[in-house]
């Protein structure tokens, strides 16, 4: 396609914990300092910045892009917020690669933050305001109340049960173990997740992740400076996203079609054919514990219905053919939303790098992607990697 | 490689104080379609989508959501930018100058009617740890930085009030503009005091509006219409958030966000190069203020040129020829796209009873209001 | 790099820390107001609602009877054409039985579960739903595909809300409309 090659050179991330004492700006500067640290810059190298963090309802604060710019180093620079709902996290590479690959920057640094401790008396609070003021919010929704209409949608469609679903969460949680930032990992059972306290059946307690402070940055260089600044340059290599309509309560609960057509404009650009062969690695989006089968589905990495079996199997698992949230996802690392989005990119790019530790997949993977999800159901963002 | 980026078509609803018979979806749909139309392109053609919203400017916690049906974007690429909409519009840009898109609408509006207590919002913005208990209001903030800028600057209330009369008579020129009146600089400094040294008719009142704009790679341009609207240059800039840091004399972001756009489009004196300016006169002395750091005058001469006429309609740089923020009404994150619009139409000599003579490079600044030092420019010409 | 050779920030706070005053904290209570204007589509559904009918907004090209009724057609990108009356019944398309409140806290021992749903509405295009609540009966007795039947407020106390209809409960076998589905035609356009 003859575009300028864009590859991520240094990452950093703070601990996901349900009340930070820092505020968004200290948690915002916490990983930005990381992240320059770790491909050895100073904020003097940075020519722009671009920040995702998600609802202002959180931090309390209007315009709060505005209110975190100091902590994400953009004094003095361009700076920009860019925001897609619960899909935040993972366009916020996008955004930093459209800086890059247009030319405008060659180093660009990419910041996600979330404090959504702020928020009380609980952050579940600050989505009543999601539905539509009109239609919707008269009734008094909460935000589970959608995902436990689409999670029975998906189970009554494909005839799938609340434990083949919670085998997930029991997956991630255990995979979180391995996770410095973790805050909810730990290691269940199935039987734990459907004994937890049902809020919204068919959602219980344990298939939901935890509400979370926290953020993540990474840096992003075009081709020629990325390869001065690091030997294990990881390139990003198909972007994608894909918002469907508003109008929810229309919409095909069972597949999250605006996912799969993310993923096509990814795979498309990165030249993928046969995603379930071609990716080796995947961090789909798991704030809920079914979402993550769901989004498996619309990513194509196996046939509408069958992602369930996938992980029953232990293909999933970190030591299967195809490992699915090994850093232990939303579930098990903590779910600050725009910050979960950026810890998966991150993931990819220590897993591709070979440098996850004891998370580290066997095999050697050499392509991997990370997607997330937001808004009312309905936005889908895919990055495709290589290393 | 790409190398040009055009504006190709826009549409507006125009600005009005209030629009209660419209939803701000239908609101959007008209100036979506208009839009489409003007580029004689369907949006199911478009490659890209932009909207710029704030949360709580809409009432929603996630406002994005509501953001594709009424652009035609259901199933499309599409991203929010809580920021201006020139914000937008530099995404946009970038986004065609990967070569992975070779079309992007851009969309803003404004509702601020149906925010009823816009103090309480803004105040919502201030620093929540540090500011806030203060309970100082956006305009007093203003009226701060209104003295230190008169105070550097030597210009005078006066002069400012100046300021409000010119843009409020250019808006009666303007038939998309809310708040167009034929008033005295005694009108203004006798109007109601609010934060001394600003008065009640320094301060833009709002307005609501949509305006959709499409842009286009320079080869999807020229199969598309006669005259494209060339973007030569975009900046944007963020100085400190913290109000006891800043600089409260020179607006910093402004510089900092013309030096980048000067430096793309090769302007060395933007002065001499730009014909004419659409630049934020949220309150009567940015407009001042903003001349200054954009370098289209030196330091403390803005006000000299007010007096003298010189940014006034047929002056030698006219200064917001639409009636800007004080008289077609202040957009907030449409601010920006309002200002695009006015450069888009005079630049393609569609302005009307407006229409400046002879001009072909046109500079569009905004800034994101109290207590931000956020802002952006952007240059386009039609040559 | 690896995770694990940096000190990660972030500090977890306790809540005991917030009671015992370890941490000093700010509140702040925003008092935000809005007044949206509905507009001409979500207007008249409200204005229905108070009459106790649903209507719909059709678009020519597509064919489509949608709702919520919008004045543009999302696909076609054109204005919608005419409006239709559709019935106050419909199929249950997905539900929830909730035993949380909005804000997450937990209804209480005597409070009944709340019950959201999405429901299908009869005579609009297929897969047009609506989320409202379902009531009246055992909430183990709902199931996916049941036919639903609006139960709206008395007229004197509806004030074109969607909240002027209750909720929807099980139409009882046997009674089901036989004409259900779509109105026939453009025939039946109202103004």
């Amino acid at each position: 396609m003859g575009m300028r090659k864009v590859a991520i050179v240094g990452a950093g991330i703070t601990k996901f914990v349900r009340r930070a004492q820092e505020t968004g700006k200290e948690l915002s500067w916490q990983a930005s300092k990381m992240a320059l640290e770790s491909c050895d810059l100073t904020l003097d190298d940075i020519d722009m910045v671009t920040l995702g963090t998600a609802p202002d309802a959180f931090d309390g604060v209007h315009m709060k892009g505005e209110y975190l710019a100091d902590g994400a180093g953009a004094i003095g620079k361009p700076y920009m917020r860019h925001y897609v709902g619960g899909g935040t996290g993972v366009f916020s590479p996008i955004h930093g690669w459209f800086h890059v690959a247009s030319g405008m920057a060659d180093i660009c640094l990419v910041v996600a933050e979330e404090k959504m401790s702020s928020c009380h008396p609980h952050p579940q609070g600050a989505f009543l305001t999601i539905f539509d003021h009109t239609t919707e919010q008269p009734l008094m929704p909460t935000l589970i109340w959608i995902f436990a209409l689409e999670m029975h949608r998906y189970m009554e469609t494909y005839g799938i049960s609340k434990a083949d679903i919670a085998q997930v969460s029991v997956k991630n949680k255990r995979n979180a173990m391995d996770h410095p930032s973790a805050q909810v990992a730990g290691n269940i059972t199935v039987e734990d997740v459907l004994s937890s306290e049902t809020l919204c059946w068919p959602v219980n307690r344990l298939d939901i992740s935890p509400a979370s402070d926290g953020a993540a940055a990474i840096v992003i260089a075009s081709e020629r400076v990325a390869r001065r600044l690091t030997d294990k340059p990881v390139w990003i290599d198909g972007i994608g996203h894909s918002i469907d309509t508003a109008y929810w309560a229309t919409r095909d609960l069972s597949y999250p079609r605006y996912v799969e057509t993310a993923a096509r404009m990814a795979y498309d650009m990165a030249g993928i054919k046969e995603p379930d062969k071609e990716i080796h690695i995947a961090e789909p989006y798991d704030p809920f514990d079914y979402k993550e089968l769901h989004h498996m589905e619309g990513l194509m990495l196996c046939p509408r219905g069958k992602a369930a079996q996938l992980t029953a199997d232990g293909i999933t698992a970190r030591d299967g053919n195809m490992p699915i949230c090994p850093s232990g996802g939303a579930l098990g690392v903590g779910n600050p939303i725009a910050a979960t989005g950026l810890m998966k990119i991150i993931e990819i790019f220590l897993q591709l790098r070979g440098e996850a530790g004891k998370r580290q997949v066997p095999g050697n993977p050499r392509c991997g992607l990370a997607q997330a999800w937001g808004d009312l159901m309905q936005m889908g963002t895919v990055v495709v990697m290589r290393s | 490689m790409v190398k040009r980026v055009a504006v190709v078509g826009i549409g507006t609803t125009g600005f009005r104080p209030v629009t209660p018979d419209v939803s701000f979806r239908e609101l959007i749909f008209e100036a979506a379609r208009k839009a489409y139309t003007d580029a004689g392109i369907e949006p199911s053609e478009i490659d890209g989508f932009i909207t710029t919203a704030e949360d709580f400017m809409e009432g929603y916690s996630i406002a994005d959501e509501y953001c594709p049906d009424q652009i035609g974007a259901v199933l499309k690429p599409t991203q929010t930018i809580p920021g201006d909409f020139i914000q937008g519009m530099a995404t946009g840009y970038m986004m065609i100058m990967t070569g992975a898109f070779r079309t992007i609408a851009i969309e803003a509006h404004s509702k601020a009617s149906n925010m009823r207590n816009i103090g309480e919002l803004m105040g919502f913005a201030q620093d929540p740890v540090y500011n806030r208990p203060l309970r100082e209001t956006p305009h007093a903030v203003a009226g701060l930085e209104m003295t230190r800028y008169l105070f550097e600057s030597a210009a005078s209330s006066e002069q400012c009030a100046q300021v409000v009369v010119k843009n409020k008579k250019n808006a009666m020129r303007n038939p998309y503009a809310a708040f167009g009146a034929e008033i005295t600089e005694g009108d203004v400094l006798a109007s109601e005091p609010i934060s001394l040294p600003l008065h009640r008719l320094d301060i833009a009142p709002h307005a609501d509006g949509a305006v959709v704009a499409v842009l286009a790679d320079e080869d999807t341009a020229r199969a598309l219409c006669e005259t494209p609207i060339w973007i030569e240059g975009l900046g944007w800039s963020t100085d400190t958030p913290t109000l006891e840091m800043r600089d409260w004399g020179e607006a910093a972001y402004a510089r900092l966000a013309a030096e980048m756009a000067y430096r793309m489009a090769g302007i060395g004196n933007p002065a001499a190069l730009i014909d004419f300016a659409e630049i934020c006169d949220e309150y009567s002395y940015k407009e001042l203020q903003h001349m200054e750091a954009l370098k289209l005058c030196m330091p403390g001469e803005a006000a000299y040129m007010i007096e003298s006429g010189a940014t006034s309609y047929q002056g030698e740089l006219p200064i917001n020829i639409s009636g800007g923020a004080l008289g077609v009404g202040h957009l907030f994150e449409a601010s920006g796209a309002h200002k695009i619009l006015e450069l888009v139409e005079q630049l393609r000599g569609n302005a009307g009873a407006r229409q400046i003579p002879d001009v072909n490079v046109g500079l569009a600044q905004v800034w994101r209001g109290v207590p931000t030092a956020t802002g952006a420019v952007a240059i386009l010409s039609n040559m | 790099m690896k995770l694990e050779d940096f000190e990660l920030g972030g500090t977890q706070l306790k809540a005991s820390d917030f009671k015992t005053g370890k941490v000093l904290t700010t509140e702040w209570k925003p008092d935000l107001k809005y007044a949206w204007d509905n507009g001409v589509a979500i207007g008249r559904y409200l204005a229905e609602f108070k009459e106790g009918r649903i209507i719909a907004r059709v678009c020519h090209k597509c064919d489509r009877i949608m709702l919520p009724p919008r004045m543009f057609c999302e696909l076609c990108f054109r204005p919608t054409d005419e409006w239709m009356y559709v019935k106050d019944t419909g199929v249950i398309n997905t539900f929830s039985i909730a035993k949380v409140n909005w804000d997450a806290s937990r209804r209480g021992p005597k409070e009944p579960p709340l019950l959201p749903a999405v429901i299908e509405i009869d005579g609009a295009s297929e897969g047009m739903g609506i989320m409202h609540m379902l009531g009246e009966a055992d909430p183990k007795d709902f199931k996916i595909g049941m036919k639903v039947k609006a139960v709206w407020k008395k007229p004197e106390d509806r004030t074109g809300a969607i909240t002027d209809i209750l909720y929807f409960k099980p139409v009882a076998a046997g009674t089901e409309d036989k004409n259900k589905g779509r109105p026939e035609g453009r025939g039946k356009e109202v103004r």
